[in-house]
């Protein structure tokens, strides 16, 4: 990296920091709590804090673990549109009929895409667990679908910057916007005008990211198989 | 126990932390690659011969330049919005179009603000925008124009940085910020796609192969190239499962398509005097 370069980092880190938002006392009471934790760690001196996620189907390494990451989230929003249509919640639309089957195709068409990519890389098919989603219900069904939505973004957003190859990053890239705009309309239909909101964005205008272990431990609720992302890159 | 070991600790308290916290976090782990160039490893699969276009003619390599790049066209849309929303009567009071282009406009504020900053005193001067590209277009009184440039822009704009993306491996903070823009541009761009099939234009909030939603003819190359549906030697028309045949136009719509720094610099020309 030239100097030009690495000084543009740290003015990039600067101008984020001004865009969090300063912890709440909720969040410093957390803290305290996990300092704790830390000393107990530290004095056990046993690195198995991820073990939630060391054991299950294994995601792989490199590009290929992104990818399958990809992958998993894939299945995931297939399998719901899948339910959504073959099921109708009350009361839907045909409008809004129509536009969550072209979102069910296009997360088929994602999920297929991976599954065909990575070929015998490709981690199995996942168990779906829907039993927490009333699909005869608009606001269960939107709710469920808007948390997938912004999930996937801030999941590619933060799985980027980890991708190695130019192509595997355009292919994302390609991805992550179409889901942006599933999410945007999927807001919209539950709230007109909220296709982006703060708890999506931070004060710079900017998509929040989230890391896999951030990622899984939300989707998890809804994959009964479990995975193993302790060899992605971080 | 390392550093990280104690992030991970804290990330399990507070969720949310590491989203405060990942630009720092990152430093740290990038410190090690700073100075090199990450090594494109072998291609563990057979992609290796995708995107055989070169995407770019004049493609600077330079991260700030790609960053004024980014700049500029954020110039435009910050600009669009403030005069717009500054507009009497543009927009119909009482709607909630009003809130809607407001958010926008001051996402791009934001964002101009955030490269600017970043970019410091080698930062690009703001050109001069006209939003009628010579007479073309009457954004200011006619709200339709407003929405189509607005709807063109945001296409624009995520083809765009989706161009620049692969500019960007291996530094890793760039390219996150490249991306956390990228994606809340597609947002808008779903939003003022919706605005304007609330006004019968026949569109989706995603495109469908390289139909430009009844934009202009000049607004043509915003979309072409949009109609690919094959993904690495995948092709995705045609594609079973589930019961589902993948049309053709949910293969075009499952992926956006980036945009060359030429093709995109053209598009913006249009708009900029000087």
């Amino acid at each position: 990296m030239t100097k030009n370069a690495a000084s543009t980092e740290n003015k990039i880190l600067v101008e984020q920091e001004k865009g969090v938002l300063s912890l709440s006392r909720r969040k410093f009471l957390n803290y305290a709590t996990a300092a704790s934790g830390i000393v107990l760690v530290a004095a056990g001196c046993k690195k198995d804090d991820n073990s939630i996620l060391s054991e299950g189907v294994d995601l792989g390494s490199g590009d290929v673990g992104i990818l399958n990451y990809a992958y998993a989230l894939e299945q995931l929003e297939a399998a719901f549109y899948i339910q959504v249509i073959a099921t109708p919640y009350a009361n839907i639309t045909a409008d809004e009929k129509a536009l969550l089957t072209d979102i069910r195709d296009h997360e088929i068409a994602h999920r297929e895409f991976f599954k065909a990519a990575l070929s015998s890389s490709a981690i199995t098919s996942l168990e779906v667990d829907f039993s927490s989603i009333d699909f005869t219900k608009r606001e269960s069904v939107l709710g469920t679908a808007k948390a997938f939505e912004d999930l996937g973004v801030s999941a590619y957003n933060g799985a980027g910057p980890l991708i190695t190859s130019k192509d595997y990053l355009t292919l994302a890239g390609k991805i992550v916007s179409v889901e942006a705009r599933h999410a945007a309309f999927i807001r919209d239909l539950i709230n007109p005008g909220s296709f982006v909101g703060s708890d999506v964005i931070d004060m710079n205008g900017m998509e929040i990211s989230k890391s896999p272990s951030m990622v899984l431990s939300v989707a998890g609720k809804y994959i009964k198989t479990k995975i193993n992302a302790s060899n992605l890159p971080s | 126990m390392n550093l990280l070991n104690i992030f991970e600790q804290i990330e399990k308290a507070d969720p949310e932390f590491n989203e405060r916290i990942n630009p720092r976090r990152a430093a740290i782990k990038n410190m090690a690659g700073f100075g090199t160039k990450v090594a494109m490893s072998a291609l563990p699969l057979a992609l290796g011969s995708l995107f055989q276009k070169a995407y770019g003619q004049t493609q600077p390599t330079d991260v700030n330049a790609i960053l004024n790049f980014a700049l500029t066209l954020e110039y435009l849309e910050a600009e669009f919005y403030t005069m717009g929303v500054a507009t009497p009567g543009l927009i119909p009071a009482g709607t909630p179009d009003v809130a809607a282009l407001t958010q926008i406009r001051d996402d791009e504020n934001h964002h101009v603000a955030f490269l600017k900053s970043v970019l410091g005193t080698i930062a690009v001067a703001k050109p001069t925008f006209d939003f009628t590209a010579k007479g073309s277009f009457n954004p200011f009184s006619n709200y339709d124009v407003f929405l189509a440039l607005a709807q063109a822009f945001e296409d624009t704009g995520v083809r765009a940085y989706k161009g620049q993306a692969p500019n960007l491996v291996g530094n890793k903070t760039v390219l996150g910020a490249a991306l956390n823009i990228h994606s809340v541009e597609a947002r808008h761009a779903s939003h003022l796609r919706q605005m304007r099939r609330a006004r019968g234009a026949n569109q989706k909030p995603w495109i469908t192969g390289k139909d430009p939603g009844g934009l202009p003819a000049a607004a043509q190359p915003i979309y072409n190239g949009e109609e690919l549906d094959t993904q690495a030697t995948v092709k995705i028309t045609g594609i079973v499962a589930n019961g589902v045949t993948i049309s053709q136009s949910a293969a075009t719509e499952a992926f956006d398509e980036p945009l060359a720094y030429g093709d995109v610099l053209t598009i913006a020309k249009l708009f900029i005097t000087g």
